[in-house]
């Protein structure tokens, strides 16, 4: 509509001299965002009317607080990034919707219902304050690579504090967990951020030594030691302690994303190549030599060779079968019968109750998100963002490929979370920050910058005059 | 910065395509599967709960669904549950099914695919799908007659219509409830599998044609049949010592019943169920002779029916003493009822054995036949001709030798009395096989525990009387 008009005062020039100016497309953000927010709302309202007949009484409270949620998302983008990427509130608030409806829809079974879709729904909006908080006071992501040791601290200090006696308590045998006031929170989903940040601030300021100094081994272009030590230690110390935590999902993230920024940042292929090797050697002892890892191998190959010990990924593998190509239908499933519906086999209860084309198109909103992350990450204009933008995508798509992966069979499982859709609100909110980080680069990427000066200013500051301009003018044009 | 990007981002493409590529292979490869997979619970609530067909008999139900509230919409009910027992099995929850409710599962819950289009209708004009009935060949007054004639002592009794194979009667005692076994409520189902396995009576047996048992004397009509079609007559005179020494070994073999002399016809022979005579018709045949006629009757062999089957079995390698041991129906022969049954009837039927079966249609709930049982020929057992002596010599055996207590007025009967040691310490069992010309009817009555003194006149004695009364019941 209104937007490929509202290029800056001075149109940018890329390298050949043309001028790009990316449209802002906020109505269609708030478009989509609207169609986004039935999705879950459809889901919610289809559970109460397949398993009582009606519609909840309290449907236009719901609705209307969704809804209004959503917009309030979109305005917040409007008013502070509006050359932000139109497609990702989209996608996490109908990727939040489905996992909402479908928390409330477990809820049900159990006589009488749990209301785990509340607190889940509170985590959610606290996640939205801290997405529409990152938005408002971070100006510019950019600042965040000043202080790569400090943001190492504070995330190693976060991974510890399950450790410390009173406040960690062990879950499901993983040491992950504070309890706060009744609350659990997983710190290590807050650290992720932190250390991404680290790691990518790091990098940035030593990448050109770390591929060009040093010597040469075989292909691989071996940094000097006091180049690498750093991060090296940096690495090692996070991943040490996930690993004693017993948190081998996460921690295998994190070696994903390691490599991940040690190869872009350096565009050698022999770091990708190594940490391979690396993996299939660490895959192989954990294999022989650990009890735990062994099992898990076992349930993924031949599941139904101990059927009391694999129950949980039988009953996901039955659910899919009864779920089929389109699925038994909102409440009308059984996804109760698989342990942990809620959180890691929330995909197993979607396959059940939205069948194959249903689990599909979840996959394929996931990879929409990476697909634009990956984009504004080709966007952006600086190391940094780059870094951190490709970074924070590929995660995500780690992270869906593995539990997805798992509950699926496809690969072993690992206890992950299915981002925005689990149950659990550290990973949550952690998420919703991700994309609040996500958006500032994706604006600071698109935003017509100027010959010479840079703004960071938008160059619209006001909510109310954006709002007036969008009624009236977005409509005569 | 870009070129390591754009990999990652081929990558992360490839990721989401194996995701997309596996649920797909899932849908396609795995799930048909784990449908079928007992353990899912999914499907068997799904199937447990459903508004399955009647089991007929006449007019009148066996098992039927009736609608209920609770856990699940439709619990089955067997309203004469102890005497069709065998007949109609059970549907548990926890414990499977058996019988007809096992055998035709799909047909009775409307899932067999010849209900596919009635299944789509249903759903288009919103009815609630019912599954198909099946009508049995039971005849209720023959059942009945079997049940009573039993009167609670263990045993089975089998009755077939020899021209097509149809089962008229099928009675195992003792019974048990299937009520309680196929109630949703699964506590009490639980106690009551609990309590019938652990009875020592075992009531879940189905003695009728799923377990197998010596079938003694009975079996020298297939010794009989053998001789006969490998050039013996009924007037053929066999060795019949009172005691011979069994070839090879110190087994000194005796008669129960008084042979007649030295030597014997073979009519006589079978007449009086002489030992030592069919014995040594055994020993001139040999082994494999038998063991053929044997097969022709329906021994060893994985016969397609929806009787519940299991293999009677004839030795695969006996030596000479074994051998003789087997013509007489000892060693390590055994039968179920149904195949003594099935003996009788390929004889009656002059020679041809028909393909059991207990099912004679499948109808829809628009009372439309979806399918029906075209009789079938299993075997030629014997030449018409030799079918025809046979049954003569069965005749002389209920007019004149052991199976006198099975006489019918008007009505020409033959038969065989048997009884069989099982372990020298416990009762011996009882059987009487028979034919009747008016009704076509063979039948065979097996008596486990028989509490009778070890003698060929005493098994006819308690046996025979049932066969009667099952033949007068079909008059």
């Amino acid at each position: 509509m209104s937007l490929a008009t509202q290029a800056s005062d001075s149109p940018p020039v890329t390298s050949t001299g043309s001028v790009v100016v990316y449209r802002r497309r906020r109505n269609v953000e708030l478009a989509m965002t609207l169609l986004a927010t039935t999705l879950g709302l459809g889901g919610w309202l289809l559970t109460g009317l397949n398993l009582t007949g009606e519609v909840p009484a309290n449907w236009p409270w719901v609705c209307g607080l969704w809804a209004g949620m959503a917009v309030a998302a979109h305005l917040v983008i409007r008013w502070r990034l509006p050359y932000a990427d139109p497609l990702l509130l989209p996608l996490v608030i109908a990727l939040n919707g489905l996992g909402l409806a479908m928390i409330h829809r477990i809820d049900q079974i159990p006589s009488p219902p749990r209301s785990d879709a509340w607190d889940q729904f509170i985590w959610t909006g606290l996640g939205m304050a801290l997405f529409a908080g990152v938005i408002i006071f971070l100006r510019d992501h950019r600042r965040l690579q000043r202080f790569p040791y400090l943001m190492f601290l504070a995330g190693v200090g976060l991974l510890m504090l399950p450790l410390v006696p009173g406040l960690g308590v062990r879950l499901g045998g993983s040491r992950i967990w504070i309890r706060v006031a009744g609350y659990s929170f997983q710190p290590s989903e807050v650290a992720k951020i932190l250390l991404a940040l680290a790691f990518a601030s790091y990098l940035v300021a030593h990448r050109e030594v770390l591929s060009l100094s040093g010597f040469k081994l075989g292909p691989i272009q071996i940094p000097r030691a006091r180049d690498l030590m750093p991060i090296g230690l940096m690495w090692a110390a996070s991943l040490a302690i996930m690993v004693f935590q017993n948190d081998l999902g996460t921690s295998m993230l994190f070696f994903g994303l390691f490599v991940l920024m040690l190869y872009v940042a350096t565009e050698r292929a022999g770091w990708p190549a190594l940490a391979a090797v690396l993996f299939a050697v660490g895959a192989w002892l954990a294999v022989n030599y650990t009890n735990h890892v062994q099992v898990r191998i076992s349930s993924w190959l031949h599941p139904f060779e101990n059927y009391d010990q694999n129950g949980q990924v039988i009953s996901a593998q039955f659910g899919f079968a009864w779920g089929g190509l389109t699925g038994r239908g909102w409440g009308l499933g059984r996804p109760g019968l698989t342990p942990l519906a809620k959180s890691d086999f929330i995909a197993a209860a979607i396959g059940e109750e939205l069948g194959l084309v249903g689990l599909m198109a979840v996959i394929m909103l996931y990879a929409l998100l990476v697909a634009r992350g990956l984009r504004m990450a080709l966007a952006s204009h600086d190391p940094f963002s780059k870094l951190l933008a490709s970074g924070l995508s590929f995660v995500f798509a780690l992270q869906v490929f593995a539990i997805i992966g798992g509950v699926t069979r496809l690969l072993p499982l690992t206890g992950l979370t299915t981002p925005f859709m689990s149950q659990g609100g550290s990973s949550l909110i952690a998420n919703w920050v991700i994309i609040a980080l996500m958006l500032v680069i994706s604006h600071h990427a698109r935003r017509p910058i100027s010959l010479g000066v840079v703004t960071d200013e938008p160059t619209v500051t006001n909510l109310a005059d954006d709002e007036t301009r969008m009624l009236t003018g977005g409509g005569r044009r | 910065m870009n070129r390591p990007i754009r990999r990652v981002a081929v990558v992360a493409a490839l990721m989401f395509f194996a995701l997309l590529v596996n649920v797909s292979i899932n849908e396609v490869v795995r799930s048909p599967g784990l449908a079928g997979d007992s353990r899912n619970r999914r499907v068997r609530d799904a199937e447990y709960a459903q508004n399955r067909g009647p089991i007929m008999v006449g007019n009148v139900p066996i098992a039927q669904s009736n609608q209920q509230d609770g856990r699940f919409r439709y619990a089955r009910s067997y309203p004469q549950a102890r005497l069709y027992a065998p007949v109609t099995g059970w549907y548990a929850y926890d414990f499977g099914a058996a019988g007809i409710e096992l055998n035709y599962t799909q047909q009775l819950a409307g899932t067999d695919s010849s209900q596919a289009v009635s299944r789509v209708l249903d759903k288009l004009t919103g009815k609630t799908p019912q599954g198909a009935s099946v009508h049995t060949t039971i005849d209720p007054r023959a059942q009945q007659a079997a049940w009573d004639g039993l009167a609670g002592r263990k045993g089975a009794v089998v009755a077939i219509d020899y021209t097509t194979g149809a089962v008229l009667a099928y009675v195992s005692t003792p019974s048990y409830d299937p009520n309680t076994l196929s109630s949703t409520d699964l506590a009490k189902a639980t106690e009551s599998w609990k309590t019938l396995n652990a009875d020592k009576n075992r009531p879940l047996a189905n003695r009728a044609s799923k377990e197998i048992y010596p079938p003694g004397s009975t079996f020298k009509l297939v010794t009989a049949a053998a001789a006969l079609e490998n050039g013996m007559k009924p007037d053929t005179m066999v060795d019949s010592p009172t005691v011979m020494t069994l070839p090879n070994t110190t087994t000194r073999l005796g008669n129960d019943t008084n042979c007649g002399g030295a030597r014997t016809s073979l009519e006589h022979a079978l007449a009086v169920s002489c030992n030592t005579a069919f014995a040594n018709v055994g020993l001139q045949l040999g082994d494999e002779k038998l063991r053929e006629q044997a097969k022709l009757f329906g021994f060893d062999t994985d016969v397609p029916t929806d009787v519940p089957w299991v293999n009677s079995h004839f030795p695969a390698d006996p030596d000479r003493p074994q051998t003789a041991l087997s013509a007489i129906g000892q060693y390590e022969v055994a039968a179920t009822p149904l195949q003594m049954a099935m003996v009788a009837a390929g004889i009656a039927n002059d020679g041809v054995v028909m393909r059991p079966y207990l099912a004679q249609e499948v109808r829809g709930t628009d009372l439309q036949v979806i399918s029906s049982h075209r009789p079938t020929q299993l075997n030629r057992a014997m030449s018409a001709s030799n079918a025809k002596l046979l049954q003569q010599m069965m005749v002389t055996t209920v007019t004149e030798g052991t199976g006198q207590r099975a006489q019918v007025d008007g009505v020409r009967v033959g038969g065989k009395t048997g009884t069989a040691q099982s372990a020298p310490n416990r009762p011996p069992y009882a059987w009487f096989v028979a034919f009747s010309d008016d009704p076509k009817i063979a039948i065979a009555v097996f008596i486990e525990d028989a509490q009778i003194e070890r003698s060929e006149i005493a098994g006819g004695r308690l046996a025979g009387p049932i066969a009667k009364a099952v033949i007068e019941a079909r008059r």
